[in-house]
């Protein structure tokens, strides 16, 4: 049995060897969770999707709510322009809430511990919000790191700080999503070696703390898929309407 | 030896990043809970912002733990 509380987010492949020039790319388990992930969110939609009525059953009453909720921050945070993105916003916030809440069960693999997992959707997301941006305003999206109302004295030293930051966004984004999982299965495994080397005698109480660490994760499993969202959504809002 | 004992203090001190999250939470959390008791009809609307906040505060606390744990297994 493990015994290090790391050896769960150990990547390992399953199934034939796939090598091509010097990049593996044989199926891991992590690959086997994030099918598992999208495999789950399709079957729901497809399920609660089957049976269109006016008065919803229980199954599309649970996705129209899903729909209102991320249209709503959608229209709340980024405005009616960002309508079309609306599909993007959605699977995102979806698959990063089910992979968060996949790797709640015992046993499975939580895909978004990985950094590699969080940085490849955090950059897409910083390259195709500046895309946007670009198109939207052409060459004076560049105002966004020249706010109004500064005093010119201090006009070189605040457009390198707004450079800096928003090119440490895709950073800030991925790496608060990996900390926030990994932490949160670290200390869930630490306190459950608390109860296996305290014994049947001292191990109750960090028993009693591993359930409530759990109901927390999954608040956070939730809060983390909400932030990661209306982050982007807020991106999103900066490219499309240039406040500055 | 004495790169290994460096390392388990280098690991520990960038663990106190963890008390600024812990301010930073019980300020946000505080301060949302005073505006709420003046004004309970506004708190509603404001109930997503708490939470943005909350987990822009609880991250920063996590980058250090992040430096942690860089420290403690990167290097």
């Amino acid at each position: 049995m493990a015994t290090n509380p790391m050896t769960q987010f150990e990547v390992y492949s399953i199934g034939p060897k796939i090598q091509i020039g010097n990049i593996d790319i044989s199926f891991t388990n992590s690959s086997l969770f994030m099918v598992i992930t999208v495999a789950l969110i399709s079957i729901f939609f497809i399920l609660s999707t089957q049976k269109k009525s006016l008065i919803p059953g229980k199954m599309q009453l649970l996705a129209e709510m899903i729909y209102e909720f991320v249209a709503k921050m959608i229209s709340d945070t980024a405005g009616k322009d960002a309508r079309p993105y609306f599909p993007f916003i959605l699977s995102l916030f979806l698959f990063v809430l089910v992979a968060n809440m996949v790797g709640m069960i015992p046993y499975s693999f939580t895909v978004t511990s990985h950094i590699i997992v969080t940085f490849a959707l955090a950059f897409f997301i910083f390259i195709g919000v500046t895309i946007i941006g670009f198109i939207k305003h052409g060459i004076s999206y560049l105002k966004l790191f020249v706010p109004s109302g500064v005093p010119a004295v201090l006009l070189p030293l605040i457009v390198v700080i707004e450079i800096i930051s928003y090119l440490s966004r895709p950073i800030s984004l991925s790496v608060r999503l990996f900390a926030n999982m990994m932490a949160g299965h670290t200390m869930l495994k630490v306190f459950g070696g608390f109860v296996v080397s305290l014994g049947i005698l001292g191990g109750w109480l960090p028993l009693g703390f591993s359930v409530a660490l759990t109901g927390l994760e999954i608040l956070v499993a939730f809060l983390q898929a909400y932030v990661f969202a209306i982050l982007t959504c807020i991106y999103l809002n900066d490219a499309l309407h240039l406040h500055h | 030896m004495e790169l290994e004992a460096a390392k388990m203090i280098g690991a520990g001190l960038a663990a106190i990043a963890l008390a600024g999250a812990g301010v930073g939470i019980g300020t946000i959390f505080g301060n949302y809970l005073s505006g709420a008791m003046r004004n309970p009809s506004a708190a509603q609307k404001q109930f997503p912002n708490l939470l943005l906040g909350f987990a822009l505060a609880e991250a920063t606390g996590l980058f250090g733990l992040v430096v942690a744990l860089i420290i403690l297994f990167a290097f």
